[in-house]
């Protein structure tokens, strides 16, 4: 157990390398996530078309299937960007489809009345959906959404293996290597997670009483 | 990109196998590359030598995944440099290459073949180190390897690790390893990128995303030998690995016996012929063998 005292520094280096990462990729796949919503629900077909597809295409992908395609694909297409920036696309791209399909459910329920009644007193669709819909759909779909972030945060392990140094799960490997026992760096791994996934979930328990719809 | 790969490959495997079968089945073709065996040496009684050339049989370990030095074929045969090696050593014992009896010994059991006496001797690109020679004897060293940097064919730019910097080129290495923490003295961290496999950062250098790749030499050299001509060894080595036969611990005997059979193999050709059969083919400059180290 000594290794966890002895390379804190290392520990500490990934841990703010995967906060890093996750903070990028949470607010992406947040704003994005919401927006592919809105184009799911919106009346124009190309946008609804388009909305489907990023949805169906990222939600049943693995995602080691689509870091690679964003580490390896776009540099063959001529995009080059170093390897951290791809790994942050990518877990965005991947996370946004569970966001759209959380807020989608958000929007459903939010009662058929509140939109015609917006539509009677002449809002356009984006106002409709900016300042009547969403409000609330967004205040019922904070559970889901936490859990999408929780496992958004644990799914950042896998960018480690793209050429993103130091985030927290490669710290194993480099500790192994110099012979150190695996299981202990695990330990010292998760423990790493779990500072960052269960501050998360209490954050995310007080941001869903506060805007809890009183019904 | 990957998928045409494996289509090139498997073409080529498949020309390959059609070439053998139009050959037909001529038995001695493959050894005629090999060195002659010596006729009927003699030597001291009682010494390894002697019991090696009264069977007529040799039994040497070597590995049998590291392209150009040791890697078996489908034909069921390893080949590679150091195959080569032990077949010189075996020749001059008056055994022909066919007499001898090749066990894979991947790095982690070397040292323990060698001590239950299941070879006589192991070649597999084995680093002489003063941990290994508590448990073995090394013959050698028969080549010097050495942590080099790969870049694609046209690049100047690099020369060296040291131009790495001035070069603002990113490395690629594999996670946690030994040559991931050498290149570390040359570059700034953020410019080294690291994957869990050499391939990942093969194609990373391909499509442009780092603009070298480092770890050993020998390593490097059989990426080269897969990539088609895309890429080139730096060929400026930064660290020594001492490549040395293993033996049992003591055999002071046969130890002297392998370092002069190896003198004797640069003078009479046989080590530059068993170079450009195997990794020559990559890179074409022979290596000069390095002075023999003392046997204990």
């Amino acid at each position: 157990m000594g290794v966890l005292v002895d390379q804190f520094p290392l520990f500490l280096n990934g841990f703010l390398g995967t906060v890093r990462i996750c903070l990028f990729a949470a607010i992406g796949s947040l704003v994005f996530g919401t927006l592919i919503a809105a184009f799911r629900v919106s009346p124009l077909p190309p946008l609804r078309w388009l909305g489907s597809a990023w949805v169906t295409g990222f939600r049943n992908c693995p995602l080691a299937v689509v870091l690679f395609g964003f580490a390896f694909g776009l540099p063959e297409v001529g995009i080059g960007a170093p390897f951290e920036v791809f790994g942050i696309i990518g877990l965005t791209a991947y996370t946004s489809a569970f966001v759209c399909e959380a807020v989608r459910a958000g929007i459903n329920s939010v009662a058929t009345g509140q939109a015609e009644a917006a539509r009677a007193v002449g809002l356009t669709f984006q106002q409709t959906l900016g300042n009547v819909v969403l409000p609330q759909a967004l205040r019922s779909v904070v559970p889901p959404l936490g859990s999408v972030i929780i496992a958004m945060i644990k799914n950042s392990a896998i960018v480690g293996a793209f050429g993103v140094g130091g985030e927290l799960f490669s710290v194993e490997g480099t500790l192994t290597a110099q012979g150190y026992p695996a299981l202990v760096s695990l330990t010292g791994v998760a423990l790493g997670y779990l500072v960052l996934t269960i501050p998360a979930g209490v954050l995310l328990g007080v941001v869903e009483r506060r805007v809890a719809v009183k019904r | 990109m990957r998928f045409t790969h494996v289509l090139r490959a498997s073409a080529v495997a498949a020309a390959l196998a059609l070439a053998a079968t139009a050959c037909g089945g001529g038995s001695t073709t493959s050894s005629s590359g090999d060195p002659a065996a010596a006729e009927n040496p003699s030597f001291e009684a009682g010494t390894t030598m002697d019991r090696l050339a009264k069977a007529k049989a040799i039994k040497i370990g070597t590995k049998f995944d590291q392209p150009l030095f040791g890697l078996k074929g489908l034909d069921n045969k390893p080949v590679g440099f150091d195959v080569e090696i032990g077949k010189i050593v075996a020749a001059k014992l008056g055994i022909p290459a066919d007499k001898i009896t090749y066990e894979e010994t991947p790095s982690r059991v070397r040292e323990e073949v060698i001590e239950q006496k299941k070879v006589d001797a192991v070649v597999a690109t084995y680093t002489i180190n003063d941990t290994r020679k508590q448990r073995v004897s090394f013959a050698g060293p028969y080549y010097v390897a050495g942590q080099d940097l790969m870049v694609k064919k046209e690049d100047t730019a690099i020369t060296g690790p040291e131009s790495l910097k001035a070069a603002n080129a990113k490395v690629c290495s594999v996670t946690g390893s030994t040559p991931a923490k050498e290149i570390a003295k040359f570059v700034d961290a953020a410019n080294i990128v690291l994957f869990d496999v050499y391939s990942k950062c093969a194609d990373s250098l391909r499509n442009g995303q780092v603009q070298a790749v480092t770890t050993d030499n020998v390593i490097l050299l059989g990426l080269i030998d897969t990539s088609q001509g895309a890429f080139k060894l730096v060929g400026k080595s930064f660290t020594t690995e001492p490549y040395g036969i293993g033996i049992t611990k003591g055999d002071v005997k046969f130890c002297e016996f392998i370092n002069k059979t190896l003198t004797e193999a640069v003078a009479d050709g046989s080590y530059e012929r068993a170079w450009k059969a195997t990794a020559g083919k990559v890179e074409p400059k022979v290596p000069t063998l390095p002075p023999a180290g003392a046997c204990s």
